[in-house]
């Protein structure tokens, strides 16, 4: 199985755990990931305003080289993810933004939302198989009590995503379970981390953050996992006395002893 | 001032008439305590024709984006697209961007990632 890869800005700087880890466990799953030539960064928000077109076209390039490849496209990023998808779910039903992107793209074969967009969680879940995972794990992560920390891109709004189930999503925790830790459901892992907001109001994203932690905490959980960049700085940096946080790829990695391999 | 109504009906692309004033998206918010208009009154203001007074409110800069409003509202106003609508018509305007680049130097720490300067800006500025 190949995928094209759209890693993203920050997993090539500040997240290259979430990478680098996500490439090697995918490797070592038999699905290869070939990163999209000449990728553009994607905003890192989506454009919620109908009448803008320029923040949507470099999610419509990548869409689009994905299609010419053959190839469904693979985000590991959170944020990448909820871009690009909402911009293809727009590029299939929105036929003003359609036409408009088409006609300052100009490519040979123009874009209409051919090419699924899958998270990498997506291709653990859906084409790899939970099951096969848990047989692939080497070093089971046996007595880890491991909370998911959702957060908001990924789930919201369902209806675009498509991703889980909004208000008790489980992707995560059948995850963990695959590896063989012990997930921690806790009220708080589909609410928000601060976000960008942490840059103008840090107090705001610490009270937040805290909240967060706290919840996690009385619930059992040892440490939290997350495939968000951003939600991994508010939830260590912002946080009063937090709990340790990694990306999923670092602990799919250790599970299936690629990290040892590399590190040897 | 329907003008200004129909301005941040077409970049929102969401009828602000369709709510019923359940409140579901301000109990919903996670930023309510930061906005001093919450998430049905911004739906209201602009179906009513008060979008100055949102214009100049601090909550347009305090709204996350995390759709929570988007979610749970059962009639499909889409609470955040008029949020958003709102603060485009503010900061399309010549020299009314609320982030400015030679204020990110100062606001870089060693961890902070790419995506939370990239997300202000495209959220703060035009
Ligand atoms: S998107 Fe904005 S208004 Fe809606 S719930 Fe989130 S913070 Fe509140
Ligand atoms: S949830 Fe929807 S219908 Fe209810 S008050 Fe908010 S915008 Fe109106």
């Amino acid at each position: 199985m190949t995928f094209s890869y759209f890693p993203g800005c920050t997993l090539k700087t500040k997240a290259q755990d979430l990478d680098r880890w996500g490439r090697a466990a995918a490797k070592a799953l038999g699905f290869e990931l070939q990163e999209l030539p000449e990728w553009q960064c994607c905003g890192a928000v989506y454009p919620l305003a109908k009448d803008e077109i320029a923040t949507k076209l470099s999610s419509v390039r990548a869409l689009a080289a994905s299609r010419d490849l053959g190839q469904e496209l693979v985000t590991l990023c959170s944020a990448c993810h909820h871009v690009i998808k909402r911009v293809n779910g727009d590029m299939q039903n929105d036929k003003d933004i359609q036409t408009k992107v088409n006609n300052y793209l100009r490519l040979e074969t123009p874009y209409t939302g051919q090419t699924s967009v899958l998270h990498y969680l997506e291709v653990l879940r859906d084409r790899v198989g939970f099951d096969e995972i848990a047989k692939r794990v080497k070093h089971p992560l046996t007595g880890r009590k491991i909370g998911a920390y959702y957060g908001c891109l990924l789930l919201r709004p369902s209806k675009e995503m498509g991703f889980d189930d909004p208000e008790n999503p489980s992707i995560i925790e059948d995850f963990l379970r695959a590896l063989g830790a012990e997930p921690v459901v806790y009220a708080m892992r589909n609410e928000y981390c601060g976000g960008y907001v942490t840059i103008e109001n840090k107090s705001y994203a610490a009270k937040q953050v805290d909240r967060i932690m706290e919840n996690a905490r009385a619930c059992g959980a040892q440490m939290l996992v997350t495939a968000c960049p951003l939600c991994l700085y508010n939830l260590s940096v912002n946080a009063t006395d937090g709990l340790p946080v990694q990306y999923f790829t670092q602990l799919l990695a250790e599970a299936l002893g690629v990290k040892e391999e590399e590190d040897a | 001032m329907n003008d200004m109504i129909q301005t941040i009906e077409r970049i929102a692309g969401v009828n602000p008439r369709k709510c019923m004033k359940c409140g579901k998206c301000s109990g919903a918010c996670p930023a309510y305590d930061e906005m001093e208009y919450h998430p049905h009154q911004f739906v209201d203001m602009v179906e009513t024709g008060r979008i100055d007074e949102l214009m100049h409110s601090k909550g347009i800069y305090t709204c996350l984006s995390c759709f929570a409003c988007v979610e749970r509202c059962p009639r499909s106003v889409e609470p955040a697209k008029i949020i958003e609508a709102v603060r485009l018509a503010v900061i399309r305007q010549q020299g009314q961007d609320h982030l400015k680049p030679e204020q990110i130097p100062g606001l870089l720490d060693e961890d902070l990632p790419q995506q939370a300067i990239t997300s202000a800006f495209r959220k703060y500025r035009k």
